[in-house]
C-alpha cells in the first residue's frame, strides 16, 4: 500500500534511528583508544595505553573479579530457583498459579531502584551487613526472572505428548527429565545463564543500595565519573564492559535464536501473559 | 510413593524460588512500606520506629519537592511518547517492509544496544554533552547539565524497549485487514490512522510501561548528565541513603513511583497492553 515516497522516507528514518543508536556505543569505544589524558574531540590519537593503566590498576582488578564472581554466583542460584519454577508452573495447574508468575516478573517490571531501596531497608531491618553476599541477594533476584522468562517461553511451545510419550512408554519421572524434557529446553537454559549473567555484570541500579563499601565493577566505573577522575581509564573500562556484555547476549541469540534475547526485555506481557 | 504424586512435586520444585521471593523480596517491599511511615530522630539520627505520616508531609509541603514529582512525571512522559513516535514508523518498516532477512538484521541491530552496557551509554553520551565534546565543537550546542541532556539520554537507553513490543503489534495484523482498508477507498495515511493504529495501541502501551518505568526509577542518568539543575524522585531516595542517611525518608520518596506505576498498570492492562504480545 505504501508509495514509493513513503517507503524511501521510512528507509532514511530506520537509517537515521540505527545511527543514533549506534554512534554513542562506536564513540565510546573510539574514545577507549584515544592517546590523550583529555576528553576532547576529535580524538588526539589511536593508542593501547589506557588499556594498559586499566590492567594494572589493582581497584579495577579487584572490582572486576568481584563482579566476576558474583555474576557467576547469582547466575547459579537463578538456574536453579527459575527452572524450578518454569518447570512447576508449565506441568501443574492449580489455584494461585497466576499470583506466582506475576510476582516473578515484579523485580524487571517494577522500576530497579524499588528493588534496591527496599532491599536496603530489609537489611538495615534485619540488621544483614552489607557486602557480597547482599549484591549476590539482589542479583539473583532479577536473573531468577530472566532464566524463568526465557524456559517458561520455551515450555510453552514445547508439546506436553513428547513427555507423555515418554511416561507411555515406561520412563520414570527423572528419565523423561533426563532423556525428553531437559535436551528440548537446554538452549533455552543455555541462553537464559547467558542473559542472566550479563544482566547481571551490568547491573548497577540496585548495586548501589546492596554493596556497601564493596566495589563491583559498575560501581568503579559509577564512582569514576561522578568524581570526574581517571576518566580516560574508565573509556578503557567501560569497552571492556560492553564486550563482556554482548558477547553472552550474542552467544545466547545463537544458541537460541533472536527471539530468546528480547524476551528478557518484555516481562510486563509476560506476565498478564499467563 | 509421595514423589509420584503431582502435587508433591511441584511443592517440591516452587518452594525454594517461593520462599526466595517471600522472605526476601516480598519481604523487604513490605518493610519499604513500613519504614516509610516512620521517622528519623534528627539528633542521634536513630530510626524511631513510630507510626506517623510525617516524611509525606514533608514531601508534599515543600514546593521543591513537588517541583521533582512534577519534573519526573513530565519527562517521563515526554520521553514516553516521542519514543513511541519514533518507534512507530521505525517497526512499521520492520513488520511491513522489510525482507525476512533485512527483519531479523534489524531486529538484533536494536536489541545489541539494549543489551550494551548501561553505565557506558550514559557515559557516552556525557562525553557527547560535555564542554569540548562531541556536540560542541560539531555544532557548538551545550545541552550537559539540562533537562534537556537527561530528556534526550532517556530517549536513547529506552528506545529499543519501544520498538519491540510495536514491532510484535504490527506484525501480527492479518494483511487482509490492510487490504480491506483499501478497497474500501482509504489511503495509506486514513489505513494508517484507523486500522494499524488502533490495533498497535496495545503494543506501544506495553512499550509505554518499559519507556515510563525505567524513566521513572532512574537517578543514575539525572545524576550523570542532569546534575544539580535536573533532579528526579531517584536522586532522592538515593542521597537520602547515602549521605542523609535518612530511610524512612527515602522509603516514603518510594512509595511515590509505586503509586504512580500501579496506576499506570492498572490503565494499561485496561487497553490491553498485557495481551499485546
Amino acid at each position: 500500500m505504501e508509495s514509493g515516497w513513503l517507503r524511501a522516507g521510512l528507509r532514511v528514518w530506520v537509517a537515521v534511528v540505527l545511527a543514533f543508536l549506534f554512534i554513542p556505543i562506536i564513540l565510546i569505544v573510539l574514545y577507549a583508544f584515544n592517546s590523550s589524558n583529555i576528553e576532547s574531540w576529535p580524538i588526539a590519537g589511536f593508542s593501547l595505553h589506557w588499556f594498559a593503566v586499566a590492567w594494572h590498576d589493582n581497584q579495577v582488578r579487584s572490582a572486576f573479579l568481584l563482579s566476576l564472581r558474583v555474576g557467576v554466583i547469582a547466575t547459579a542460584l537463578a538456574m536453579l530457583l527459575g527452572s524450578a519454577t518454569a518447570y512447576a508452573l508449565s506441568k501443574f495447574a492449580f489455584f494461585g498459579r497466576e499470583a506466582i508468575s506475576f510476582l516473578l516478573v515484579l523485580p524487571l517490571a517494577l522500576p530497579g531502584i524499588l528493588t534496591g531501596i527496599a532491599l536496603n531497608s530489609f537489611f538495615s531491618f534485619t540488621g544483614i551487613q552489607l557486602g557480597t553476599v547482599t549484591i549476590i541477594i539482589g542479583h539473583t533476584t532479577f536473573c531468577i526472572v530472566v532464566v524463568y522468562n526465557n524456559l517458561i517461553a520455551r515450555l510453552r511451545r514445547t508439546p506436553g505428548s513428547l513427555a507423555e510419550a515418554s511416561q507411555d512408554l515406561g520412563a520414570r519421572g527423572w528419565q523423561t527429565l533426563r532423556f525428553v524434557t531437559l535436551p528440548l529446553t537446554a538452549t533455552a537454559l543455555v541462553s537464559g545463564a547467558l542473559l542472566a549473567f550479563a544482566l547481571s555484570f551490568d547491573e548497577v541500579i540496585v548495586t548501589v543500595f546492596t554493596a556497601g563499601a564493596q566495589n563491583t565493577l559498575p560501581l568503579w566505573i559509577f564512582g569514576a565519573i561522578r568524581l570526574g577522575q581517571q576518566l580516560p581509564e574508565v573509556n578503557a573500562v567501560v569497552s571492556i564492559v560492553i564486550a563482556l556484555t554482548l558477547i553472552p547476549v550474542i552467544l545466547a541469540a545463537r544458541v537460541a535464536g533472536a527471539g530468546a534475547i528480547s524476551r528478557t526485555a518484555r516481562p510486563a506481557e509476560t506476565a498478564g501473559a499467563d | 510413593m509421595l514423589w509420584r504424586r503431582p502435587w508433591a512435586r511441584a511443592t517440591l520444585l516452587l518452594t525454594p524460588p517461593l520462599a526466595w521471593f517471600l522472605l526476601l523480596y516480598v519481604a523487604a517491599l513490605v518493610v519499604l512500606l513500613i519504614t516509610a511511615f516512620w521517622q528519623i530522630n534528627p539528633f542521634t539520627t536513630n530510626i524511631e520506629r513510630v507510626f506517623s505520616f510525617g516524611n509525606f508531609s514533608q514531601i508534599f509541603s515543600s514546593p521543591a519537592y513537588r517541583n521533582i514529582i512534577g519534573r519526573t512525571v513530565g519527562i517521563a512522559a515526554a520521553v514516553t511518547v516521542t519514543d513511541a513516535v519514533v518507534a512507530f514508523p521505525f517497526a512499521y518498516f520492520m513488520a511491513r517492509i522489510a525482507a525476512p532477512r533485512t527483519r531479523t538484521i534489524l531486529f538484533v541491530a536494536i536489541l545489541l544496544p539494549l543489551w550494551a552496557s548501561y553505565l557506558a551509554k550514559v557515559y557516552s553520551w556525557l562525553l557527547i554533552f560535555t564542554k569540548g565534546g562531541v556536540l560542541s565543537s560539531i555544532l557548538n550546542v551545550h545541552l550537559i547539565y539540562s533537562n534537556w541532556a537527561v530528556f534526550t539520554v532517556f530517549c536513547y537507553l529506552w528506545l529499543p524497549f519501544m520498538i519491540i513490543p510495536v514491532y510484535a503489534a504490527l506484525e501480527r495484523i492479518p494483511p487482509s485487514q490492510i487490504e480491506a482498508s483499501q478497497d474500501l477507498g482509504a489511503r495509506t495515511w486514513r489505513t494508517t490512522r484507523l486500522v494499524l493504529f488502533p490495533l498497535a495501541l496495545p503494543g506501544i502501551v506495553a512499550g509505554s510501561i518499559f519507556t515510563f518505568s525505567l524513566t521513572l526509577g532512574d537517578y543514575i542518568t539525572p545524576l550523570l548528565v542532569g546534575g544539580t539543575s535536573s533532579t528526579f524522585i531517584g536522586n532522592i531516595i538515593y542521597s537520602n541513603i547515602g549521605v542523609a542517611n535518612n530511610v524512612p525518608f527515602a522509603a516514603a520518596m518510594a512509595m511515590i513511583p509505586i503509586v504512580i506505576m500501579a496506576a499506570y498498570l492498572l490503565g494499561a492492562r485496561a487497553l490491553g497492553a498485557f495481551e499485546a504480545v
